[in-house]
């Protein structure tokens, strides 16, 4: 199962299973079933796990283990069944793509040719599928933009986006988890707190699930931000 | 609890630290912890403390000065980059444990090397644990006190600690500054670049231009990519040696973001990212390839060598006062 995958050493206290270079849901299955297999096996000495597009960090503490035997060890798991993952859920999130949530999209409309409602409509026609947490906290990074949306990066980074904000570059979107400059766009903006570092898990969305937009009226933001605020849940689940 | 110690000045770049925060960079949270370990443990070891778990002031360039707000004596304990440390005006050299009474002031101020010194109390500061750790890191606002470098006024809370030893000088042979190679393992995109740029990297010196507690940025030869720089983001380790667009080393250093799509030359070891810490603007390094199995045994030695730090205390005469004692 694992047989294709590259070990690559990040220092002496970690180490990268690869099993690709591309973003793609077969690599990113891999990683996860991986994943799994430690979080079911543990080894001792290993510290965390951080799952990427297209491989896993293993951080380890080398006073209780050595790369060459952590890759034997993963390397075991090749003969063993692959864990059987909980099913993914799908995630449907509320966001306004009307000012002043979506500071960017005209200038993102502007670049692109096309008209700011079509990018809202492009935006929101998708279905993502969550590939991994990075960059900062509860920053859910996103595959399957519209290639009509690719832009690139800012050459300079924008004064900070707001938590909640729905990110766009490099033909990649994302959502903030919280409120960080960033050489990203603006789309628009969710009233859900899909992050939080005082809850426990501080992040609903896992990897492997999937995520679609509903556009609301600005109007309707505050009502929803409040909702939110109360600890009660904006954003809804489909089977 | 015996009360606090109340910051008087806090220079630029005071933060708390523990040892980190662990397991939840899953989900894009920045693990923190000490720039320089071997000091920051030195200083808890000295204390008797948790080399990791108890948490402490990392002080910056900017210095510091605090007061023992305390109704008993407490232990504390600094070392870390040659800093220079008066009691009530009275140096006190630039490593040692002391007992500090109540009413007394300690400062610091940098000194002739180094940009990060610890202060360690008995017992740890008391400050809150949250997701699971207290380091501070101020971009995401995690941690310490609510997520932001320390201010004037601030109150750092204790808990109950004793003070069962006698005030000593700490002269540990990994406090002073050495200008040996910092060792890198090459990875994981170590193929991303061809035989000239890896011997521009690994034949040249480096300047520090720029630094804080998320990265380093060095200046030398450029070193060329062969095959682009812009990866599929993947993991990013402590001392992931980066290089963008600029063709410059950028070192990922304790508050770096879990991923990145930049690829990643090798990575400092842990026996030497503390010394590349105390590198200040302007100053040089050189680096020295190393393969896996050397950077563990290396690092082993490293932490064996700080675990011992009570072999490193040699008492203090004329304690507690004691006048005119240069570092």
């Amino acid at each position: 199962m694992y047989r294709e995958a590259r070990f690559l050493p990040a220092g002496e206290s970690a180490l990268v299973v690869e099993f690709g270079a591309r973003i793609d849901p077969a690599l990113n299955d891999q990683v996860r079933a991986l994943d799994r297999a430690l979080a079911a096996n543990p080894i001792a000495g290993v510290v965390e796990t951080v799952p990427t597009y297209r491989s896993l960090m293993v951080h380890f503490d080398p006073r209780l283990l050595s790369t060459a035997a952590l890759v034997e060890r993963i390397r075991s798991f090749e003969a063993e069944a692959p864990i059987e993952e909980k099913p993914p859920r799908h995630w449907l999130i509320p966001v306004c793509y009307e000012p002043p949530y979506a500071e960017d999209l005209s200038e993102v409309a502007a670049a692109l040719g096309l008209s700011a409602p079509r990018v809202a409509e492009l935006h929101a026609g998708a279905t993502y599928r969550v590939y991994m947490y990075g960059f900062a906290p509860g920053y859910v990074f996103l595959g399957g933009l519209p290639v009509e949306l690719a832009i690139s990066r800012r050459p300079q980074p924008r004064p900070p986006v707001p938590a909640g904000s729905l990110l766009i570059a490099g033909g990649q979107a994302l959502i903030a988890g919280i409120s960080m400059p960033t050489g990203w766009y603006n789309l628009g903006c969710t009233p859900t707190i899909l992050f939080d570092w005082k809850r426990d898990p501080p992040a609903s969305i896992d990897i492997g699930d999937t995520v679609q937009f509903e556009p609301v009226e600005a109007a309707q933001f505050a009502t929803l931000q409040q909702a939110a605020a109360q600890g009660r849940t904006v954003a809804r689940q489909k089977a | 609890m015996p009360g606090a110690l109340r910051i008087l000045r806090a220079g630029f770049g005071a933060t708390i630290q523990d040892g980190g925060r662990h397991g939840q960079l899953r989900y894009g949270i920045t693990p923190a912890g000490p720039m320089d370990w071997r000091a920051f443990r030195t200083a808890n070891l000295a204390l008797g403390n948790h080399a990791e778990r108890a948490a402490a002031v990392e002080i910056g360039v900017g210095g510091i000065e605090v007061f023992c707000a305390t109704t008993t004596p407490i232990g504390v304990a600094f070392c870390g980059g040659g800093f220079s440390w008066r009691r009530d005006g009275r140096q006190v050299g630039c490593a040692a444990r002391l007992i500090l009474r109540p009413g007394e002031t300690l400062t610091a101020h940098p000194g002739r090397h180094g940009v990060f010194a610890y202060l360690a109390v008995s017992g740890g500061l008391a400050t809150p644990v949250e997701l699971g750790s207290r380091a501070t890191h101020t971009r995401s606002g995690i941690g310490g006190i609510d997520g932001r470098m320390l201010r004037d006024g601030d109150l750092l809370p204790l808990f109950a600690g004793g003070w069962p030893f006698g005030e000593a000088r700490i002269s540990a042979p990994w406090l002073d500054g050495d200008p040996a190679p910092v060792r890198v393992v090459l990875g994981p995109q170590d193929d991303y670049f061809g035989a000239a740029a890896l011997n521009a990297f690994f034949g040249a010196e480096f300047r520090l231009t720029a630094g804080d507690r998320m990265a380093y940025r060095l200046e030398g030869p450029e070193i060329a990519h062969e095959r682009g720089f812009n990866i599929v983001s993947d993991g990013i380790a402590l001392g992931a040696i980066q290089i963008a667009g600029d063709r410059k080393p950028l070192i990922l250093m304790a508050d770096h973001p879990p991923t990145g799509g930049y690829p990643k030359l090798g990575h400092v070891i842990r026996a030497d990212i503390g010394r590349l810490a105390q590198l200040r603007p302007g100053e040089t390094c050189r680096f020295l390839p190393v393969g896996v199995e050397e950077a563990r045994a290396a690092w082993l030695a490293c932490e064996n060598a700080v675990a011992a730090t009570s072999r490193h205390l040699r008492p203090l005469q004329s304690a507690p006062h004691f006048g005119g004692r240069s570092p």
